[in-house]
């Protein structure tokens, strides 16, 4: 695999965002660090959506659950940072498999409404239970960024984890798209009976890819609301960044390896502009709403399908 | 001798109609049984309850005596069993290599996918589209898709193939050259059961055939004997005393 040119780009993609930001370029860090929580959300999502064909509306209820979690076994149990991400990521997981033998039976815009279903329930369920601070949430002591050196150190090791998680999704992503298990995926998202008619587990596959996108979210959940050491049940399942996850990868790409990063990149600079515009200020979800009619209509595999239709030699490099 | 396939009393209703009823038949090792019967006479639906896609109502199916009724279609491929549609159901987006693939890899030898590559390649060879390898499914003519449909179940290495009318809507020269590969399958050792509209070409192929009609089994025997069955020729023409009996 090292000889693929695509383990080289995703290596250089992550030492770019590794080394840019230094020092005091803290604005240009908290623009990556979101670019790579985007590129995370939106890598994970591509496994169900791109590779399966399941649109999974919900998939923010990963990102808001590793959240919790992981702020709850820090600020109530008193666990360290690593073991926190890793047993929210797991607890996630198995979560979205229950979730996923329960959903996955349902197909199309039935999947797709079950999907907000899940994130809506669990967003219910959060703001009536109190070891979680209902409503109001939890809030982390200042305390908490001590052992990590220090509130603007810990900053640093926060986007640098993210970063990684960010790595890992796009590792993620290639090697299920290579393996026998992706090419299952495939198949099921091309027509489903016939997949199964050859010998496709689809069921067993469908509940792992659901599991599997769930993971790193959940993670990468944990550590952003580490970072603002604030979790509230209206932030952690806000249903916006599930539907700017769906544009992403629509965006870039749906089913490809490369689409999601480069959408994500893309909606990333894209909001930062609109955000510091006069005009345009607090007019990204409209744009983002736009966009993904565009999208849809106009060019269903974005962009990087453009690129594969446009130079076929591509697909060979970067897939 | 077990059969490879037993089928066994086997029944279906749709609501008040009975697609099926009291449907028992056989399949040998190396044999190709043929399945006629006019336009509704539910052989598509035979087909679905072997193969999992429809629970049967009643009745048992077995592949060489493992028990597979009702169980899920890719339960029953991994058991050795492929199918093509009548309806042709290409995966459109990907290369005719990587459906093949699909085939190979979730079939009875559960292959790695490297060698499932290779698999998929000798399938795809022996269809004669190994020109289009790295072409998109959807991109194929429709005898082109036909024989990828033939390609993907040949691919899992089954030991029995079930055709679902793999010739209709071909002209006579590509019919010629499938009927051509279908020989070349058999020689290889699979027992094919297949579903066909076109007479000539399956009174040639079969070594037996079973006509349904209503769901019920008609006949079943020989190429020969069948097509000289007065209940079959009724069934497909009318009734043949009829031209006799009317009144002059």
């Amino acid at each position: 695999m090292l000889r693929r040119p695509f383990f080289w780009i995703i290596a250089a993609a992550i030492a770019l965002f590794a080394l840019a930001p230094h020092g005091e370029d803290v604005e240009l860090r908290e623009s990556l660090l979101l670019a790579a929580v985007y590129i995370t959300l939106a890598s994970n999502l591509n496994l169900m959506l791109g590779y399966a064909g399941y649109v999974n509306f919900g998939s923010i209820v990963f990102f808001g659950l590793g959240g919790y979690f992981c702020v709850y076994f820090m600020g109530s149990l008193g666990w360290a940072l690593a073991p926190s991400l890793l047993v929210a990521g797991i607890a996630v997981s198995v979560a979205a498999l229950v979730f996923g033998l329960g959903i996955l039976r349902l197909r199309g815009v039935h999947f797709a409404l079950a999907t907000i279903g899940v994130n809506e329930a669990v967003m219910a369920f959060v703001t009536n239970f109190e070891p979680w601070g209902g409503s109001t949430g939890i809030y982390l002591s200042p305390e908490l960024f001590q052992p990590l050196g220090g509130p603007a150190q810990a900053l640093w090791i926060i986007y640098y984890l993210l970063v990684a998680i960010m790595g890992v999704s796009l590792y993620l992503s290639y090697f299920v798209k290579r393996s026998k298990f992706g090419l299952g995926l495939l198949s099921i998202g091309q027509n489903e009976d016939a997949a199964a008619v050859l010998g496709v587990p689809t069921p067993r596959y469908k509940a792992l890819a659901y599991s599997a996108s769930a993971f790193l979210p959940a993670i990468a959940g944990g550590l952003y609301f580490f970072k603002g050491a604030f979790v509230q049940p209206a932030d952690a399942f806000d249903l916006t960044l599930s539907t700017e996850a769906i544009v992403i990868t629509m965006l870039g790409g749906s089913g490809t390896i490369v689409g999601p990063a480069l959408g994500a990149y893309l909606y990333e600079e894209l909001r930062g502009w609109l955000l510091t515009s006069e005009t345009f200020a607090n007019f990204q979800l409209v744009v983002a709403g736009v966009l993904l009619l565009l999208i849809v209509q106009f060019a269903p595999d974005g962009l990087m399908g453009f690129f594969y239709r446009r130079w076929p030699r591509l697909r060979r490099w970067l897939e | 001798m077990t059969a490879l396939l037993e089928v066994d009393n086997l029944g279906k209703r749709f609501g008040g109609l009975h697609a099926v009823a009291a449907l028992s038949f056989t399949v040998g090792e190396g044999e190709i049984l043929g399945l006629i019967g006019p336009n509704g006479a539910g052989k598509s639906t035979v087909f679905n309850l072997i193969n999992g896609v429809f629970s049967p109502n009643s009745g048992r199916v077995a592949i060489r005596g493992a028990d597979i009724t009702g169980a899920a279609p890719y339960r029953v491929a991994r058991l050795g069993l492929a199918r093509t549609h009548q309806i042709v159901q290409p995966f459109a987006g990907m290369t005719v290599l990587d459906n093949c693939t699909v085939g190979a890899c979730f079939g009875r030898e559960d292959l790695s996918l490297a060698r499932a590559r290779e698999a998929a390649r000798e399938a795809i060879a022996l269809v004669g589209l190994e020109n289009r390898l790295d072409a998109p499914a959807l991109e194929l003519t429709i005898a082109g898709k036909k024989r990828l449909e033939l390609a993907r179940a040949l691919a899992a290495r089954p030991a029995l193939l079930m055709l679902d009318e793999v010739l209709a809507g071909l002209n006579p020269t590509e019919v010629a050259r499938m009927v051509e590969i279908l020989r070349a399958i058999r020689a290889r050792g699979v027992s094919i059961l297949m579903i066909e509209h076109l007479m000539q070409a399956i009174m040639s192929l079969s070594d037996r055939i079973v006509v349904l009609n209503s769901g019920r089994k008609l006949s079943e025997g020989p190429p020969a004997q069948v097509a000289h069955d007065p209940a079959v020729i009724e069934a497909y023409l009318g009734d043949p005393g009829m031209v006799q009996r009317r009144p002059s």
